[in-house]
């Protein structure tokens, strides 16, 4: 067997995970490139006598210093040992797409292109001569199907020849004499250093002109450095003068008048486009006065199916791991072990599981909101008011949504959104949405105290959440994401039905990613906390003779400004970290009652605070930090701990402060 | 001086240069996505309130806030 290393790359939304998916399938593993927050896609087959190695590279427009992704992709082609490049092409819009097949070829990568969405091509009338484009290209030019396999057999035999015989691209390129003569003179001082000749001269020389940051440093080791840049600066300064226009720009146009003599000569256009499927869609659903509602009615079926559907789901697993929890502590006998299995153990592993169903459904239909492109649209309309609130793009608006369902689907969810800044600060907002795990704690306290107007007060809850998010999201822009602010430049590329195997591969993935990182924080805190709540031997679990009330008696004191600073509340505010629905629980078990007696809760609330101590309380909660499992979410997207810790001082510094204003203020207005 | 923001939606109009005080960034990551000196830009609509703008650039569709659309000449 013979190993073939084949990358894949092209831009977004031209069928690229699709071909990646259908060859590969369940053999993949995402994962991080080294040290970057950017997905690695990595997986292999068999073909014949080859042993294949596929990377799905990102989707990119270009291969500059711009962002990560692209970053990741030039070093991919530059320096991995890859055999065969695979550009896949939409074409339908194959004009956009040479740009980046044109880059390449600058890289002199050994390139096979895989022509893809032929038949949207058709529908437009669009004719390509796909001999005679391959024979312009100087590579190999297969059409394929990506949704039916077809031509796959033809691309992989492609592959594979031309991994044996690596063509250099950049031959068939052509800048027109006036550039090429001017690249030239940079190339010839390049090629007197050998140490810059691992990449071809004439992609140097252009990345140079372009104000390449990482290419200048590159070359500014060289010894050649100062002859080199005085070159540079000189042709940047004659291309000004000739073209009175910058040497990036003069360089973006060379690349487009070189693909617009390719398609002049192999692709057949109409005169006037056609109107297509997609713009016929578009009049309804990007329309003025449509667009808004539509939306309104898309997320209110999103978060109904994500919720309800799961919530049978749900209390099943939550019921199923309870029952057996206490079988298996009946069956152990020793007392110790039975509480470690019942409340450690089963307690943690279904704290993780419970959250699969809604995990599965919100990653189903998102995908499928994705892939139709649906979400791109929902970015267009609504990305005025998260522009001017929050100073974030248009995507950010369904996390945020989903949060008020769960924290853990909707921070999975922050990944449609393709800016790094714009994801983290996304997530430090979900929290602040409250979930549907913080209304028991709103329903006991509303039943204590504000029973005469509880929609009032559930509904200003909500609502100060909500304030809350906007006036941190406003903090942080000013200071840790300062700056970051990513214009807003997005495709919206043409409505398409997903396919089955595209979606379901992806909520897999991410449901594992799940159940594998996410889970395991879970599991460990859970554990934790049962050490803490079992130990001093022989007291009562979770009562204040335990740690955990120890140092919730301890803490207790802290509160006492923001009105509770009771130990029962104390013990509460630590078990709420586990779940927050766990608070209600724990004020069962402190005041020696049944845990699913309500009307005593209600009334031992009744009886250790008053109606201002409970607001303030239910803020608190609202605010302060959130489960675990949100935080195991948030490692888990962000790749690192810096972000979950960020949030915890986030939001317990948030929580005191309002609390401790909506305890002083009532005092002052006289609501004691 | 007619800028990108400034047309209406179903006009269409040709792309002039970019003004110096935009985005270095962002006029590089333009550049990739077609809007090069004489390209066609067809705006097709403008968003439910008010902003972004939605146009056809080389056959396909994209969108681009007013703020930076400002930043591009065009006739």
């Amino acid at each position: 067997m013979t190993e073939l290393i084949v990358g894949l790359a092209g831009n977004p939304n031209v069928g690229k995970t699709t071909v990646f998916n259908q060859l590969t399938g369940m053999r993949q593993h995402v994962g991080n490139w080294p040290g970057k927050t950017v997905e690695r896609a990595e997986g292999h087959f068999s073909h014949g006598d080859y042993d294949y190695d596929v990377v799905d590279l990102p989707g990119n427009y270009a291969l500059s210093a711009h962002s990560m992704e692209e970053i990741v992709s030039r070093d991919f082609i530059v320096d991995d040992d890859s055999d065969v490049i695979v550009n896949v092409v939409d074409a339908a819009n194959l004009e956009r797409n040479l740009y980046l097949t044109v880059q390449m070829m600058e890289l002199g990568a050994n390139l096979v292109m895989a022509l893809n969405m032929n038949d949207f091509a058709k529908k437009k009338d669009h004719i390509i001569d796909i001999k005679l484009m391959s024979e312009l290209l100087g590579f190999p030019v297969i059409e394929i199907n990506a949704k039916t396999k077809d031509g796959f057999e033809e691309l992989l035999t492609t592959v594979e020849k031309a991994s044996k015989n690596p063509i250099d691209s950049s031959e068939k390129l052509s800048y027109g004499n006036e550039i090429k003569g001017h690249l030239a003179s940079i190339q010839e001082l390049i090629e007197q250093d050998s140490s810059l000749l691992d990449v071809p001269s004439i992609w140097t020389a252009i990345k140079l002109l372009e104000k390449d940051s990482i290419v200048i440093e590159k070359v500014q080791q060289s010894s050649k450095s100062s002859q080199i840049m005085v070159e540079v600066d000189k042709v940047a300064s004659h291309f000004y003068d000739v073209y009175q226009e910058g040497a990036e720009e003069v360089i973006a146009n060379a690349r487009y008048s070189f693909i617009d003599g390719l398609m002049a000569e192999a692709v057949k256009r109409p005169a006037v486009e056609k109107e297509t499927t997609t713009d016929k869609i578009d009049r309804i659903v990007t329309n003025r006065f449509l667009a808004i509602p539509i939306f309104i009615v898309i997320m209110y079926l999103l978060f109904q199916l994500t919720f309800t559907i799961a919530t049978p789901f749900v209390d099943l697993i939550d019921a199923g791991f309870a029952a057996l929890g206490e079988y298996l502590a009946e069956a152990v006998g020793n007392e110790m072990l039975g509480s470690f299995l019942q409340d450690g153990l089963i307690g943690g592993v279904g704290g993780v599981l419970v959250f699969l169903p809604q995990i599965i459904l919100m990653f189903l239909f998102l995908s499928i909101l994705e892939d139709s492109g649906y979400l791109a649209r929902a970015a267009f309309t609504l990305d005025k008011i998260m522009h001017s609130l929050v100073g974030l793009h248009g995507k950010a608006f369904i996390p945020m949504i989903l949060g008020f369902g769960c924290g853990v689907p909707a921070v999975m969810a922050t990944r449609t959104m393709e800016n790094e800044s714009d994801r983290l600060l996304s997530m430090m907002l979900i929290p602040f949405m409250s979930c549907t795990a913080r209304l028991p704690i709103y329903s006991i306290f509303i039943a204590a105290f504000f029973t005469a107007n509880q929609g009032l007060i559930l509904l200003s809850i909500y609502l100060l959440g909500i304030v809350v998010a906007l006036i941190v999201a406003g903090i942080l822009k000013r200071t840790m994401f300062k700056g970051l602010s990513a214009p807003f430049v997005m495709e919206l590329p043409t409505y398409k039905v997903p396919s089955v195997k595209g979606v379901l591969l992806h909520t897999w993935e991410k449901t594992k990613g799940f159940l594998r990182k996410a889970g395991t924080i879970i599991l460990g805190a859970a554990i934790v906390i049962w050490i803490l709540s079992y130990l001093p031997m022989g007291v009562e679990y979770g009562s204040q003779e335990c740690v955990l009330g120890m140092i919730g008696t301890a803490i207790a004191p802290i509160f006492a400004p923001l009105g509770f600073g009771t130990w029962q509340a104390g013990i509460a505010i630590l078990t709420g970290l586990v779940a927050k629905e766990v608070v209600v629980s724990t004020f069962a078990t402190l005041g020696g009652l049944e845990e699913d007696d309500e009307e005593g809760v209600t009334q031992l609330v009744h009886d250790t605070f008053t109606p201002l101590s409970a607001y303030s309380f239910m803020a608190f909660c609202l605010l302060y930090v959130p489960c675990f499992a949100s935080l195991g979410a948030i490692k888990q997207e962000s790749n690192s701990w810096k972000w979950p810790l960020t949030m915890v001082c986030i939001t317990l510094v948030t929580a005191y402060i309002v609390s401790l204003l909506i305890y002083n203020v009532g005092l002052l207005a006289g609501f004691g | 001086m007619k800028t990108l923001s400034d047309v209406k939606p179903g006009e269409t109009v040709t792309l002039v240069k970019y003004h110096d005080t935009g985005d270095v960034d962002l006029r590089r990551h333009l550049l990739g996505m077609g809007f090069v000196r004489g390209a066609q830009i067809r705006v097709k609509q403008v968003a439910s309130l008010g902003d972004p703008i939605e146009m056809t650039i080389k056959g396909y569709d994209v969108c681009l806030r007013k703020e930076e659309a400002k930043n591009i000449e065009v006739e």
